[in-house]
């Protein structure tokens, strides 16, 4: 399909006089991985919270398979399949893993105004819910309470929760936060093999991840996408290099990835 | 609280909780109290149990939304006040042969007082539903005392029906010759039954999927619209059917004092219903129960010691709060698993 | 309707709205600062009245009558949040409306205890009986011309304190930024007792001069208690000026209310107002951020 799966236009968002997201256009292809980087400060959280639909933009369009969607709320978008993932875990900490997961599939499969049948006990539920959870390797912690799980393993339960929304488009907001070297392994093996089943958009900070995963990558600065391509093309791209040259651990990562 | 553990094993063989032991034992108290008092020539308690089991129906209303939804509602008593209005007013028309606003014959029966009590408290929190739930937080429990407080003043200005002074009833509600509610023991084993019933049907609704709905969004509002919950229509609906079961409850009041009068609805009442989901514990639709029968039996007790009871209360409630916030129903552990 | 009637009820408006703002500033920098709900805030008030009935009975000289009440509840304010409330900072909010309710039962039964539940009858100063004629052939009580000046001069030197002060400047810091504060070397501890102190003491202010006006008696905080939340939550929580322009709206309207509606309606004047705001700004009239 030619068609981009997300089409953003000139979005903008101000807060008093800092402009977050300065005039933003980018497209999304079915099915691939789209990274977006860019320096702190650069507006990705902004951009995040405006396509999630949390954050009203001033101006501009949001199209998702062709439609709209830029005045839907976040509970419209996710109906329709864009879901995000969050940068700080916000998951449903007195629940166990499972309730957490079930609670996504509930949402999916609907009949919420249901009051009698037990729905701790609904294989309906429950059956789809342990599916996510091996999914993404959390087999073996389905009872467990989130409180326990460790950072790492929240973070898994984060996506397999938006996994069990039936998404066609995950936002990912820095999936790799906070984690080691191992624990990033294992999402990044986790991210690897949705490939090409959920079209991605990856806001990430890690290199080794981007470059890993990603088809192509967005660089955001000061608001603005200033450039898209190919890894390659993105890594020896001028205005790039001349972006990250004040954040000189990036750059250095640049250099030598 | 919750696990989404399917059956491990025939329940049998798991062994009864200390919560479960709680409820029988509680259960079997209740029943039992009637007989038990007559046969210790002790007759009063039957009533003031029966009060009890009024407040303790209302407070299980709230938990519904309280410990269940996480809405801090301050105007739950503005809901069970409508709901007492409702029979008085009726009762009253019965009873004097007038219409009410000059179209509807008044009545004591039960059959229709009760619903239409359940059916104007439940449209009153529609309403105001409607327009709070909108909010969070501080400006939530603002916008709801607001409401109860316009109530308040409401029926305060209702001279018809005793303004400030209230309305005493006119006759307790009748059920067609099946039961009569003057008669102590059985008002107690009616309020005892609705109590059974809609603990029952709470039990499972908090237990359903909607409940699920209801406790995400307690745990973690945001998430839950971005896992594709709009979590207003739910809250709404369980705002409206606490409601509907505080004006129940509220008719049952009515029948209990044997009066209706605005200061059912102030805001400190509502305050006090609070104060009992927190003191019994909240969360668990039993825990209200047994906040109930501590805060009214309390009063009781320490209003019998010392006028001043109060300077007491204020501080053992104090005490709840820093101490045994889980109240005393949530100090029990729970089943393994939760 | 005359004008004469409008300028008096405009007044009447300012008189409450004045003291109304002196209730809600110490209660808007408590929630907005430490997101503390303090329900025991109507508490404080009445005691400053009885402080101040009590000592101006005592002395004869309403002055020294209001600054024992002041100083009195500032001293007691500081007691209470040393020893009870600093605790409930890092609690919800739910616990804090609990805690602070039960000591509403507390303040109020103490009250009787050593008061009795009688009223108890604070006359005028001598000095400020009378009228005073603004307006040709209105004459306005100088009393209530005098706690409207004593409200409006609190409210500059509030503003003052606030934009201008160090210690202003370290509110305003730790409302919005606490750790910060302390990785700076600044006590905030200290900042909050002594924030929590001045809204107590503003509040006994309050009741001292609502005194003659009012009948001092148990439970007189409860109604004001009330009328306070709902002007911070129009102004918007956290903001001195919210709460000043808020204070005001609902002096006025309330006034005005009253002298225009039937009975029922005039009482809920307010309510209506705070809802209709609210529908329309959840998050009240101003940000924490003045």
């Amino acid at each position: 399909m030619d068609r981009p799966l997300l089409k953003v236009t000139g979005l903008m968002k101000r807060f008093g006089a800092l402009v977050a997201t300065d005039n933003l256009s980018l497209d999304l292809k079915d099915g691939e991985i789209h990274a977006l980087i860019g320096p702190n400060g650069a507006g990705k959280s902004t951009l995040v919270a405006q396509l999630a639909g949390e954050l009203r933009s001033d101006s501009g369009r949001v199209e998702f398979e062709g439609a709209d969607v830029t005045a839907l709320t976040p509970p419209e978008r996710v109906a329709l399949g864009m879901v995000r993932s969050f940068q700080i875990t916000s998951v449903f900490r007195e629940f166990t893993a499972l309730a957490n997961v079930a609670l996504a599939v509930q949402a999916r499969q609907g009949h919420s105004f249901r009051f009698w049948r037990n729905a701790r006990t609904d294989p309906a539920l429950a059956e789809p819910a342990r599916r996510y959870l091996e999914q993404v390797g959390l087999g073996d912690r389905a009872d467990w309470p989130t409180a326990r799980l460790s950072y790492g393993e929240q973070r898994q339960l984060e996506i397999a929760m938006a996994l069990a929304t039936n998404p066609k488009l995950l936002l990912l907001d820095e999936p790799l936060a906070g984690m080691g070297r191992e624990d990033g392994a294992v999402i990044v093996e986790l991210l690897s093999s949705l490939r090409g089943k959920h079209t991605m958009l990856l806001i990430e900070h890690d290199m080794d991840a981007v470059f890993s995963l990603a088809d192509r990558i967005s660089v955001l600065v000061y608001g603005r996408a200033i450039a898209t391509g190919t890894p390659d093309a993105i890594r020896r791209d001028p205005d790039v290099q001349r972006a990250y040259l004040g954040e000189e651990a990036h750059a250095g990562e640049f250099f030598n990835a | 609280m919750t696990d989404m553990t399917t059956m491990t094993g025939p329940p049998a063989l798991r062994a009864p909780s200390a919560r479960l032991w709680a409820v029988a034992l509680l259960a079997i108290a209740l029943l039992a109290l009637p007989p038990a008092a007559k046969a210790l020539g002790e007759p009063f308690y039957i009533s003031l149990v029966s009060r009890v089991l009024v407040f303790a129906l209302a407070a299980m209303s709230l938990d519904l939304i309280l410990g269940y939804g996480g809405l801090v509602c301050f105007g739950h008593a503005m809901f069970m006040g409508v709901g007492a209005y409702v029979v008085g007013i009726l009762a009253h028309h019965g009873a004097e042969e007038t219409l009410l606003f000059g179209l509807l014959p008044g009545t004591d029966s039960g059959w229709i007082a009760w619903p239409l009590a359940m059916l104007c408290a439940g449209l009153l929190a529609l309403a105001v539903g409607y327009v709070s739930l909108r909010t969070k937080g501080i400006y939530f429990i603002m916008i709801t005392l607001a409401f109860a407080q316009m109530a308040y003043f409401f029926f305060v200005s209702l001279r018809a029906y005793g303004g400030d002074d209230g309305l005493s009833l006119a006759a307790r509600s009748t059920f067609s010759d099946l039961v009569s509610l003057r008669d102590k023991t059985s008002f107690y084993y009616v309020a005892l039954g609705v109590l059974i019933a809609v603990g029952l049907l709470l039990w499972r609704v908090t237990n359903s999927r909607f409940g699920m709905v209801l406790q995400g969004a307690k745990a973690n509002e945001r998430r839950m619209a971005h896992i594709g919950f709009p979590v207003f229509r739910y809250r709404l609906v369980a705002f409206t059917l606490a409601g509907a079961i505080a004006g129940l409850a509220g008719a049952l009041l009515a029948n209990q004092a044997n009066f209706v009068s605005p200061a059912m609805m102030h805001w400190t009442r509502s305050g006090e219903i609070i104060v009992m989901v927190i003191l019994g514990g909240m969360g668990s639709l039993v825990g209200p129960v047994v906040g109930a029968f501590v805060f009214l039996l309390l009063e009781e007790v320490l209003s019998g010691w010392t006028e001043h009871w109060q300077a007491v209360f204020g501080p053992m409630l104090l005490l709840v709060v820093i101490y045994a916030r889980q109240g005393l129903y949530g100090l029990l552990p729970a089943r393994e698993g939760k | 309707m005359s004008a004469m009637l409008i300028a008096e009820q405009t007044l009447n408006g300012l008189q409450l709205g004045t003291m109304l703002f002196l209730m809600a500033a110490g209660l808007t920098l408590v929630f907005g600062i430490m997101n503390l709900i303090n329900l025991a805030h109507g508490s404080l008030y009445m005691l400053g009245a009885y402080f101040a009935a009590t000592l101006f009975r005592l002395t004869g000289s309403f002055l020294l009558a209001g600054a024992g009440a002041f100083v009195g509840v500032l001293a007691l304010g500081m007691l209470l949040e040393l020893a009870v409330l600093r605790r409930f900072y890092a609690r919800d909010h739910l616990d804090q409306v609990l805690a602070t309710f039960g000591l509403i039962l507390f303040f109020n039964e103490m009250a009787r205890i050593v008061w009795g539940p009688q009223a108890v009858f604070m006359p005028l100063p001598e000095a400020l009986e009378g009228t005073v004629t603004l307006i040709p052939g209105a004459p306005y009580p100088l009393y209530r011309l005098v706690t409207i000046g004593v409200g409006m001069a609190v409210a500059v030197a509030l503003y003052l304190l606030i934009s201008r002060t160090r210690a202003g400047m370290l509110i305003r810091a730790g409302a919005s930024n606490r750790t910060m504060v302390e990785a700076l070397g600044v006590n905030i501890r200290v900042l909050y007792t002594a924030v929590f102190g001045l809204g107590a003491a503003l509040a006994a202010l309050a009741g001292t001069m609502a005194g003659p006006l009012l009948s001092v008696q148990v439970g007189m905080g409860d109604s004001v208690l009330i009328l306070t939340l709902v002007v911070i939550v129009i102004g918007g929580i956290g903001s001195i000026r919210g709460a000043f322009i808020a204070a005001l709206m609902v002096g006025l309207s309330d006034t005005f209310g009253r002298m225009l509606l039937p009975a029922a309606v005039s009482e809920m004047t307010i309510y209506i107002l705070m809802a209709a705001i609210l529908y329309w700004r959840p998050q009240g009239l101003f940000s924490a951020h003045d």
